[in-house]
């Protein structure tokens, strides 16, 4: 026994991470005089109360399953995509020329028509950082961040200057069309006689969502793609031996990730707003990294994460609504966990691994004098 | 020689310089030492030998206290001793030299010996005073360094002597070293040994850990077997033989010379034309070199290690770019273009058994059965449609391979770092051989590789070239270029500097030939 059991490393240790994160949350609590306990109570009621908060819960992870997905993806070729940010505001806007120009006669159309759009905007974003990288040696994270401020900006003009309605007041671009809009859960519920919260914004992105989680995966463990692009990210010089083009599968890792992180704004942009605004990714691409972290890069683990992440979101929400909490101190929780999931990771399991080889030394050695006796 | 037997002879006089007692250590299911006691008096050289995985270096890294032995006690110099760090080690005398030089290439002799003892803030005083100790050093045991030059600047047998000086300067009066003389000349080997023999006279204690058995009997007093985590046998060395050392390591009678029929030779597979190599760096590594092989025929290329035999072997395994012309079968090769790339290799029929396994040949992290088509991972054979691949099928070919391979263990999931060196060998020479290839390019077939899976690997090479096939062999090994090539040909500075008939040369003339020394006057490219 020289490592501990599967089971301890998949749930266990993040369960201690987590406990530990809320412990010292609750204590930061409590030390600016609020009732830790009655903070606990609001969160988990706010976020997984009632069919209102789990629509919310739903509709933040939906935005952090795609870019969880955009960071893992990356990641498994050993890029640190820090633009998904940048991303998925372009990815925006490809979803948004697409609802706005082209007529659709139904949403199931208007969707993919979307997802595309949003992919291929969101991919030609990644793309420059990654030519940059596979042909110039320009370091992906110092690219992607700069892109993030560029993207920012670039949405600024396009909606100032060219998609505002004449008149308007407002950043941001008229209203799409009706047969765009997505059925939320509590039109997809109610034909079933299920009463979910009409004003929740989860909608159908979240099943979209799931399933490229198990898209990824595929793509991931079981294509050939993805055993390239694992490769790659495990070891170059052994990838390069195998002839594997490193140039081909920094562009297809960095494509694939900003297409997935783009994707995600038939959730936001789609789906919730239901026209671009500023600001609407509302930094879902920095939680990807996160995400990301705390599912261990596999498409499973995001999933779980940013249902995790999207609880955070919202049970935080209710938290700064409710209690005199400045709303700061969500961001205080998140980043603990953030902190225990991620960055101490190994704090928690080099303790916890040891106990365990000793209890398994233990009980070797109990059977051993059981099976001399 | 009479003072070291006087050493081993008297066991009872002095308390032995290193005692282990009942030593076991286990990870997981492996027990990688199991029970072992060993006495080493001081003064001596006391060599230990065993197959790869047999657990010497597990209980090397305890003396060094990488690893903490679950049961079992050190005793240095009589004394009981805790060892749970390397600085313990050190205080302890012990100083280790690894297989691979733990130095600071941009750094100076001087400031590598000082590397984690300097005293004070300042570092004018440490080295003033390392620099008085390293030129007593010198002197004495014949350790010449430049204390000034740059690490990177020397080669590897001079950083070898940093590696000795450093657990010299702290103090150490046992001296482990691992494989030392894997990388070295026969010469720089020779001086090494004259070294070893001084500071043995000097009453410093050396543990020699090798797979050769050579410098096991020539050089040690005693010698220690160890087969499967188990010491099976400790004797001194004037009252055995290789053969028998042999047979105690694997557990059975092994074959210490290469038993093949004569080379048949037919048409030219492989036949290069002023092949010229320039690296990153910009230097020229490969300096025009002329070479062919031919169908049936084991060429092996002779030379140390960094005189352009890897980049001659990165330009046929399609990771290098190169000027000249090669061609295979009579068909030019891509030297720089977009055919040029493993993959398109591969399609050519090359196959590739590549120097270091490690970083190259193999996914450390990836289980076996995704290392065993690693490379071939676009064969039809192995998709199970257009977009997926078919892990099971992988897995069963996987399953197979290894039975037939005698891959230990034979767990198709078990990651490739898990594996010990001979066997993460074997996996590759798996996955290359049975692809018949036109040809095969094996760089250090047997680094770090234990003599039974020497055996059987380069019975594999030899089957190969049986078939008919062409085989281009590259190693620092001048054994296994003498036992296994039909034809040699020796590099030095990207040069060759002639070819030689097994037959009709020997160690010290290949061994001069290494050394840039074009002894018989034969043009050998000198540029």
């Amino acid at each position: 026994m020289d490592k501990m059991p599967k089971w301890a490393d998949v749930a266990l240790i993040p369960f201690l991470n987590l406990t530990l994160a809320f412990a010292i949350s609750m204590a930061v609590i409590a030390a600016i005089g609020q009732d830790p306990f009655e903070a606990v109570k609001l969160m988990v009621t706010g976020a997984l109360g009632s069919s209102y908060g789990w629509g919310y819960t739903l509709y933040y992870a939906t935005n952090f399953i795609f870019t969880g997905l955009a960071v893992s993806i990356a990641f498994q070729a050993a890029l640190f995509n820090i633009g998904g940010e940048g991303q998925a505001v372009l990815g925006g806007l490809g979803v948004a020329l697409v609802c706005l120009y082209i007529p659709f006669p139904h949403w199931t159309v208007a969707i993919l028509f979307a997802m595309l759009g949003g992919a291929l905007f969101g991919a030609l974003w990644a793309a420059i950082p990654a030519y940059l990288q596979a042909k110039r040696g320009s370091h992906v994270v110092i690219t992607t961040i700069m892109f993030n401020f560029i993207a920012a900006s670039l949405l600024n003009y396009v909606l100032v200057n060219l998609l505002r309605p004449k008149g308007s007041m407002d950043p941001a671009s008229a209203r799409f069309p009706e047969t765009t809009n997505l059925p939320t859960f509590h039109d997809l519920l109610s034909p079933f006689g299920i009463a979910f919260s009409k004003s929740a914004p989860v909608n159908v992105s979240f099943i979209v969502a799931v399933v490229a989680c198990i898209v990824v995966y595929l793509l991931l463990f079981r294509s050939r793609i993805g055993y390239e692009i694992r490769s790659f990210g495990q070891s170059q010089s052994a990838s390069v031996y195998a002839g594997i083009s490193p140039v081909k599968i920094t562009m297809i890792a960095m494509l694939l990730s900003g297409g997935l992180a783009g994707m995600m704004s038939i959730n936001n942009t789609m789906g919730e707003s239901e026209r671009l605004i500023l600001n609407s990714v509302e930094g879902a691409g920095f939680i990807g990294i996160a995400v990301a972290l705390m599912g261990r890069n596999h498409p499973f683990g995001v999933f779980l994460a940013a249902l995790l992440f999207g609880f955070l979101y919202q049970g935080g929400g209710e938290l700064a609504l409710w209690l005199s909490i400045p709303r700061e101190l969500v961001l205080v929780i998140q980043g603990l966990v953030i902190l225990f999931t991620g960055a101490l990771d190994n704090m928690i399991r080099m303790p916890v691994e040891r106990a365990f080889i000793r209890a398994a030394k233990r009980a070797e050695a109990r059977d051993a004098k059981q099976k001399e006796a | 020689m009479t003072e070291h037997q006087n050493g081993t002879g008297q066991q009872s006089s002095a308390a032995p310089a290193i005692e282990l007692r009942g030593i076991s250590k286990a990870f997981g299911p492996v027990q990688a030492n199991k029970d072992i006691s060993i006495s080493v008096q001081p003064g001596t050289i006391h060599g230990i030998i065993g197959e790869n995985g047999a657990g010497k270096s597990t209980l090397m890294s305890i003396l060094y206290g990488f690893y903490k032995a679950d049961e079992g006690q050190v005793f240095i110099n009589g004394q009981e001793t805790q060892i749970p760090d390397s600085q313990a080690a050190i205080r302890a005398g012990i100083g280790m030299v690894f297989q691979h030089f733990k130095l600071v290439e941009n750094f100076s002799v001087l400031e590598n010996v000082i590397l984690g003892v300097e005293e004070g803030a300042l570092l004018r005083p440490s080295l003033a005073k390392a620099r008085k100790e390293l030129k007593a050093l010198a002197e004495e045991y014949e350790l010449r360094v430049d204390p000034d030059a740059l690490i990177e600047d020397l080669g590897v047998g001079k950083q070898q002597r940093v590696e000795i000086l450093k657990a010299l300067y702290r103090q150490a009066d046992i001296l482990i070293l691992d494989e030392p003389t894997g990388v070295l000349t026969p010469a720089e080997a020779d001086h090494l040994f004259r070294i070893l023999d001084g500071l043995r006279a000097q009453g410093k204690t050396i543990i020699l850990i090798t797979h050769k058995l050579r410098e096991i009997m020539e050089y040690t007093d005693t010698v220690s077997v160890m087969r499967r985590g188990q010491m099976t046998d400790t004797v001194k060395t004037k009252d055995t033989s290789p053969e028998k050392l042999a047979e105690l390591m694997v557990g059975r009678k092994v074959l210490l010379s290469v038993d093949k029929v004569p080379a048949k030779p037919g048409e030219n597979v492989l036949e290069i034309e002023n092949l010229r190599v320039i690296d990153d760096q910009g230097v020229e590594r490969v300096k025009g070199i002329d070479l062919n092989v031919r169908a049936g025929e084991i060429l092996g290329i002779a030379g140390v290690s960094g005189n352009g035999q890897s980049e001659l072997m990165e330009v046929l395994g399609g990771y290098a770019q190169a000027t000249g012309s090669v061609r295979l079968k009579g068909q030019e090769l891509d030297l720089t273009g977009k055919k040029s790339d493993a993959r398109s290799r591969r399609e050519r029929g090359i196959a590739h058994v590549p120097e270091d396994r490690q970083s190259r040949g193999l996914i450390m992290e990836f289980p076996a059965w995704q290392n065993m088509i690693f490379g071939y991972h676009n064969d039809p054979e192995i998709q199970k449609n257009a977009l997926l691949m078919d892990n099971s099928k992988m897995v069963e070919i996987t399953q197979d391979k290894m039975d037939r391979f005698d891959v230990r263990p034979p767990h198709p999931h078990l990651a490739a770092k898990s594996f010990s060196g001979g066997n993460q060998q074997k996996i590759i020479v798996a996955r290359e051989i049975e692809r018949n290839p036109d040809l095969l390019i094996v760089g250090q077939p047997t680094r770090g590789v234990d003599i039974g899976a020497i055996e059987f690997i380069h019975k594999q090479i030899v089957a190969l070239r049986d078939q008919g096939k062409a085989i281009l062999l590259v190693s620092v090994e001048l054994e296994e270029i003498l036992s296994l090539s039909d034809r040699i040909a020796v590099m030095f500075d990207g040069h060759i500097m002639g070819e030689r008939m097994p037959a009709d040369t020997n160690e010290q003339e290949l061994g001069l030939l290494m050394a840039g020394e074009n002894g018989s006057g034969e043009n050998g490219g000198q540029a």
